[in-house]
Order: structure tokens, then sequence, then C-alpha cells
């Protein structure tokens, strides 16, 4: 194995993922090879130390989110609000066009039923 | 008696997101207070822009909200908050993409507030916290968001391709070059002359 195809492997093998027996022989003899490694290493930690580097946003990012918040809130409390008048409107519409379609129909069997008997 | 202020906060925290869970705007607010300077530092690692990290914090916790209902409590809130913002990032970056050209050399640094100033593990790694965060935001996206999430926040690769909707290979490739790339930057070498042992 050469250093070149190790240097390959290693971004993947840093955090101790098992690596073959030709490669760990390889680090264990090479010391260009081991100080690649150990960079790598330095690397991770130094990333993982980057968790804790909280980062300041600027004062009003606070109260623009919570008012963002506040904003959706009362969108989806009107559009509730809306579907549900909607609702009652269409319910109303529905009764009603059902009570002419019943009043219509009776009408039409009371008028049928009265030509039956004149004939 | 003495009691664990971790364990005090996390129980906090807990109720706080039960109440949150019930409806309440005002535990949901509490949340927001306490997690968004986490947050912001998250969306600031991953879109390495504070205009785009601020409408990331906004619409992270939109979605939060949203889908509170649906936090079960198997991970910890913050890792929850993580995911929902890595995707919102992932979100707006390809939007943003689709509208300007990247110009990475303009990357706003904002005041690094640390609240644990750790000297001693900074001066050990060998790597100045700057130094890093600058090449970190420097990297191109795609490597960017995988190195953040992965190295940085300990995410899975199965989570980290769930949130920004790719194969858990093409995380583990972007990975792979993100560190590479990363190393190069850090250590300024430019190419190894191969030999064979």
């Amino acid at each position: 194995m050469r250093c070149e195809d190790v240097a390959r492997m290693l971004p993947e093998t840093v955090e101790g993922t098992p690596v073959d027996l030709a490669m760990q022989t390889h680090i264990e003899s090479c010391l260009r090879c081991q100080a690649e490694l150990a960079r790598y290493r330095r690397m991770l930690r130094a990333l993982q130390q980057l968790r804790t580097r909280f980062l300041e946003p600027s004062p009003s990012l606070l109260a623009q989110t919570l008012a963002t918040l506040e904003e959706a809130g009362e969108r989806h409390a009107v559009r509730s609000l809306l579907s549900g008048r909607r609702l009652a409107y269409a319910g109303a519409i529905g009764g009603a066009a059902l009570a002419t379609a019943g009043t219509a129909a009776a009408l039409i069997l009371a008028r049928s039923r009265r030509r039956t008997a004149v004939a | 008696m003495s009691t664990d202020p971790t364990a005090e906060l996390r129980a906090e925290v807990d109720r706080l997101v039960a109440a949150a869970r019930e409806g309440d705007r005002a535990a949901f607010d509490e949340l927001v207070r306490r997690t968004y300077v986490d947050t912001y530092t998250l969306a600031m690692r991953l879109t390495a822009n504070e205009e785009d990290a601020r409408d990331v914090v906004q619409e992270s916790y939109l979605r939060a909200w949203k889908g509170i209902k649906r936090f079960r409590g198997d991970a910890q809130f913050s890792t929850w908050l993580y995911r929902i913002t890595a995707n919102a990032a992932a979100t707006l970056v390809q939007k943003r993409r689709r509208r300007r050209a990247e110009s990475l050399d303009t990357v706003d640094e904002p005041i690094d507030t640390s609240i644990e100033g750790q000297p001693e593990a900074a001066a050990e790694s060998a790597i100045g916290l700057e130094d890093l965060a600058r090449a970190v935001a420097a990297l191109p996206p795609k490597l960017r968001s995988i190195v953040v999430l992965k190295d940085v926040y300990g995410l899975s690769h199965e989570a980290i391709a769930e949130d920004l909707g790719i194969s858990v290979a093409a995380a583990k490739v972007r990975l792979h070059r993100g560190r590479k790339r990363l190393r190069d930057v850090l250590f300024e070498e430019g190419g190894r002359s191969a030999h064979a042992v």
C-alpha cells in the first residue's frame, strides 16, 4: 500500500472506523502517514470544539422570531375562523337547496296524484 | 441536598416542551428564548451568511411550532431542533443558489462570544478555532453542511441524509470530500509525493 492510497482513505478512518490490515500495517511503519492521521484527528477535535463556540446574533433576532410566530398564529386563527364560517355558509346553502328540492318534489308528486284522480 | 443543574435544566425544558405540545404558546416562546442562540449558531455555520441565518432561525421555529405535537421525546429537543434547522437551511440555500451566484469570499463574520472559553483545549488542538470557523464557512455549501452536522454537531449519517434529502452514501462521500478540503486549507500542504512502503 502507498501513502497516497492511505491518504485517500484517512478522512473516513479518522473516527475509528475499522481499517484493513494493509492500511494499518502501512500507518504503523510510515511516519508521514502517522503525521497525516494526527492532523485529521486534531482537525476533528477542533471541529468538535466549535460546538460550544456560540455566535451572538443581533439583539433584534429574538424579538423578530417571536413576532413571526405571533403573526403566523394570528394568520392561522383567521384562517380557521374563515374556514369555519365557510363551512357554516356551505351547510346553510346545502340545507336550503335540499329543502327547496324536497318541496319541489312534494309539489310534483301531489300534482301528478291529482291528475291521476281526475282521470 | 445537592441537585444536578444540568438535570434540572433538562427537566425544565421537558416541562416546557410538554406544555408547548398542548398548544401553550408562552411555553414555546420560552423555549425559543432558551435555544435561539444555539439555533442561530448552527444556522450561521450552515449558511455562512448573517441574513440567511436569521431567515433560517425564523423558519425553523415556525416549523418547530407547527410540528411540536409530532415531537415524541425520543431524542433531545435540541437535537430535534438541529434537524429542523438543517432542513430549513438546506431549503433556503437551494432557493438562494437559484437566485444569486454565491460569493463565499464575502462571508459575514459575526462576533464570537463563546460562553465556554476553552483556551487550553484550543491550544492543545493547535488549530485556531477562528481559522477553523472561517475555513468551514468557505467550504462549498454541500460539503459545509455535512461537515457541520456530522463533525461539529455529531448527527448520524442517516439523520443528515434524511434532513438534507440525499442518500446515506452521498452523505458519506460529501463528508469525505469536505474533510479532505478542510484539511488542505488548514494545513496548507500542496500534495504529497507517493512512496511505497
